[in-house]
């Protein structure tokens, strides 16, 4: 029987013994994953360098034993033969492994395939007209998407300015706007299913807006009445994360939860420029490396961390450069392009899930906004610079875009924006109604059961709340 | 085949004298064969068995998907396991060592600690972040440190130390099973103490009770973790004396059992509260403000602590003199008044003030 024979018939026995055969090589299946359990489980048995090609062919005759081909297991140099092939074409991982003895093409290749293209992927021009040649390797979102996203991209923005303007009358601590950010908000969200994990920051607001959470629940951190108002184990939305870079490991772990429960969810880290100085966000990224979790980091280069601009946080020659250094897939991409942003996303998010490992993506865009409304950009940069980025839009661009291939009406961006203001209207209501957070709350949840001594301090809070009823009644 | 050798773990066990370090080592055995939940890892917790051997066997045994290495990143090592915690596993993590612990300090106290208040309980952690702690065994700088302090000041952390091979068991098994994220500190200088005890019957008190490790009448001597052998040998010290010292073991520092402390101290009207940590701002300065708080009226003497020095964790040479020993204890126990006379030490200090 040739070997690719052989290949074949061992990927096409039945289920049962695929898991048998993986649970012989580790102790213990994963029933259940989209790809060859028996493949995904050598691989892990694989990563562990005790490893040497004697073993390798042990478990090629294991797998030939448990399968039942032993026909030709006779001749001692077939044997041999038939490990080393077994190895090779089933176990290509282990093969990869062994990167000491990778050819110089085979090397190039690897590094080829880790490093971003040399200029931001993109597909639509600063003016909507499509770029001259087409980014290779990415397929172009269909017109239905893009007007999806077009319509979310107006209530993104909408919804933005609409907390800003909260904050002046006092219904919001703070808002740190992502005005100019759209095409990443809203692609980030559009490249994944509702079963996947995002886990944002404080600046993707629009984002969790666009996963459908209701805007209300998204400020409730904001409006101060406690600090994550949805429910995130139904959204599958992390609370928005404050300490920077420190949500990108959390990624990673639930997407090699997913990955161990055999599910094909997808987990995606959203991250600014200035974290990506921060341990955490190395540390997530080698961690997914090599566990290959799926899980995608998108970066979103606004050029600023508060006031410190892109030159004091790194030397890089784009951010997407940090993947290769941990083995991670990386992209660069126009962050003001939403057809490019959603285009490179969903590949990144489908390279993931089938099971080949985490991706890295650089958005460039720009904070068109202060960091939050409490800060003042004029202190650190030039209007001109602000204009210039104003000029690079996402929203006209795709508005543009579409009207120019007849797939955007006035009739569409009048509904839209209506919908927009509705959208801003229904949260202008809801924000001015004045809420009543319960002090008593305090102690329910710092654990499952309150100790001793928090039942003490509840006590002594209720008192000294009552007290102040009575003086005040007084 | 996991059972098999688990089981024969357990049942050796019951045969023999089990150390602190077995008792870990079975404790992660049966709560990986009967929670598939269950993960161990860490730096070198794999094939090595981790630095200690307490995970000695795991990987062989249920393989490298419940038991596994990872990258040199305590940071990573823990927020990994809050996000598999939160995507449905029990992650219980190894740090090498107390100091190499403190990468991982934002991770642990901004969202190990916190992630259940954040998001009013739809989120939990039941992780557990075991950390070999304390000095003793003469190790080099940065291998000793006594980090009990930071964890006990956060909230949402629930700290445990174990001080018999027995207590390190149940109280791990505890911890694994709690719904809480738990940091369990193990005393470097126990693991290899024996003693008697069958693993399989529980003989050890629930997870949040404090345990009256020796009767006595005249004062109550607090301990935790590896100071509690110590205070036992200064209590046998002292009964050759004539006085009777009741040792309470902490198990766990939260959640803090003030009831058993109480009771005690409220007996006694004498007491002490020994820890190997440096004193300023520590654990015993908590337990001394809470007994005076609660045994004002029953106290012949102010509540004293006997501490490790204030202090970075001295090299392997001087750590004798730096650790609390039987006689620093018994001198402690010397100035509680037990002939009236006051302890004049402090008089002078702030007495033109």
């Amino acid at each position: 029987m040739p070997v690719q024979a052989m290949a074949r018939e061992m990927r096409s026995c039945s289920a049962a013994v695929r898991t048998d055969w993986a649970g012989v090589l580790c102790n213990r299946a994963r029933p259940g994953r989209g790809e060859d359990p028996a493949v995904g489980v050598v691989e892990r048995d694989g990563s562990s360098s005790a490893h040497g090609p004697r073993r390798r062919a042990c478990l090629g005759h294991i797998a030939l034993q448990t399968v039942g081909i032993r026909q030709f297991i006779c001749d001692p140099r077939e044997v041999l033969n038939t490990y080393f092939l077994v190895a090779t074409i089933l176990l290509p991982s282990v093969q990869r492994k062994r990167a000491p003895s990778m050819s110089v093409k085979s090397l190039r290749q690897t590094v080829q395939g880790l490093l971003p293209s040399l200029t931001p992927v993109r597909f639509v021009a600063e003016d909507g007209t499509p770029v001259a040649k087409p980014p290779a390797g990415y397929r172009e979102p269909s017109v239905e998407a893009l007007r999806d996203a077009y319509r979310r991209m107006v209530l993104g923005r909408r919804f933005d300015t609409q907390a800003t303007a909260l904050t002046k009358q006092g219904r919001l601590a703070v808002y740190p706007s992502s005005r100019g950010q759209e095409a990443c908000q809203i692609g980030a969200v559009l490249a994944l299913r509702p079963d996947d994990w995002l886990f944002p920051t404080y600046r993707d607001s629009v984002a969790l807006v666009t996963r459908g959470i209701d805007p209300v629940e998204v400020l409730t951190l904001l409006r101060g009445d406690w600090h994550c108002g949805y429910d995130p184990a139904a959204t599958r939305v992390a609370p928005q994360c404050t300490p920077l870079a420190t949500q990108v490991l959390h990624a990673t772990g639930m997407a090699e939860a997913q990955r161990r429960k055999g599910e094909d969810g997808v987990a995606m880290a959203l991250i600014g420029d200035g974290a990506t100085s921060e341990g955490d966000f190395h540390e997530a990224l080698n961690f997914a490396a090599v566990l290959r979790a799926p899980v995608v980091f998108f970066v979103q280069n606004n050029k600023y961390a508060i006031s410190v601009p892109l030159a004091r946080q790194t030397a890089a020659p784009a951010l997407a450069y940090k993947g290769i250094g941990y083995g991670v897939r990386s992209e660069q991409v126009d962050g003001n392009d939403l057809v490019a942003v959603l285009s490179v996303l969903t590949d990144a998010v489908a390279h993931a899930r089938a099971g080949h490992g985490p991706v890295l993506v650089e958005a460039h865009t720009y904070r068109m906004d202060a960091h939050t409304n409490a800060d003042d950009a004029t202190r650190y940069r030039d209007a001109e610079e602000v204009e210039r980025w104003g000029a690079a839009d996402p929203l006209s661009r795709l508005e543009a875009h579409l009207r120019a291939r007849g797939a955007l009406t006035d009739a569409d961006a009048a509904t839209a924006q209506q919908e927009a203001e509705a959208l801003a209207a229904d949260l202008r209501t809801r924000m001015n109604a004045d809420t009543t957070a319960d002090p008593m709350e305090l102690f329910d949840h710092v654990y499952a059961e309150p100790t001793p001594q928090l039942l003490e301090q509840r006590a002594q809070l209720a008192d000294e709340l009552a007290e102040t009823a009575l003086t005040q009644e007084d | 085949m996991a059972e098999t050798k688990a089981t024969t773990a357990t049942t050796a066990a019951k045969a023999a004298k089990v150390t602190m370090a077995q008792a870990l080592n079975t404790a992660l055995r049966d709560a990986l064969r009967e929670d598939d939940r269950v993960l161990v890892f860490g730096e070198d917790v794999g094939p090595l068995g981790g630095v200690f051997r307490i995970t000695d066997g795991l990987t062989r045994d249920f393989g490298e998907e419940r038991c596994f290495d990872t990258p040199l990143a305590e940071a990573g090592i823990v927020g990994l396991a809050v996000g598999m915690a939160m995507g449905g596993f029990r992650p219980v993590v190894e740090m090498q060592f107390d100091a190499f612990a403190y990468p991982a300090f934002e991770q642990i106290a901004s969202h190990v600690a916190k992630l259940r208040n954040r998001t009013r309980g739809r989120l939990t952690l039941p992780m557990v972040i075991r950390i070999p702690y304390a000095g003793g065994i003469g190790g080099v700088e940065h291998h000793c440190d006594s980090s009990e302090a930071y964890y006990a000041h956060t909230p949402g952390l629930k700290v445990v130390t174990p001080a018999t091979a027995e207590d390190a068991y149940w109280l791990l098994r505890d911890a694994i099973a709690d719904p809480d994220p738990v940091v369990f500190l193990e005393p470097k200088k126990l693991y290899w103490s024996r003693e008697d005890t069958d693993l399989e019957r529980r003989g050890a008190l629930p997870f949040g009770r404090a345990a009256v490790r020796r009767e006595g009448r005249d004062a109550t001597v607090v301990a935790y973790g590896p100071s509690v052998p110590v205070a036992l040998a200064a209590a046998e010290a002292a009964a050759t004396e004539g006085i009777e010292l009741e040792v309470v073991d902490l198990r766990t520092i939260v959640p803090f059992d003030d009831e058993t402390v109480t009771a005690s101290v409220r007996r006694t009207g004498r007491c002490l509260v020994v820890q190997e940590a440096q004193g300023f701002a520590g654990v015993g300065a908590e337990i001394a403000a809470r007994v005076q708080e609660r045994c004002f009226h029953s106290l012949a003497a102010p509540v004293l602590r006997v501490a490790g020095f204030d202090i970075p964790y001295p090299p392997p040479k001087l750590e004798h003199a730096h650790l609390p020993g039987v006689d620093r204890i018994l001198d402690a126990v010397d100035r509680l008044q037990f002939g009236d006379e006051p302890d004049i030490r402090h008089l002078l200090k702030g007495a033109v003030a």
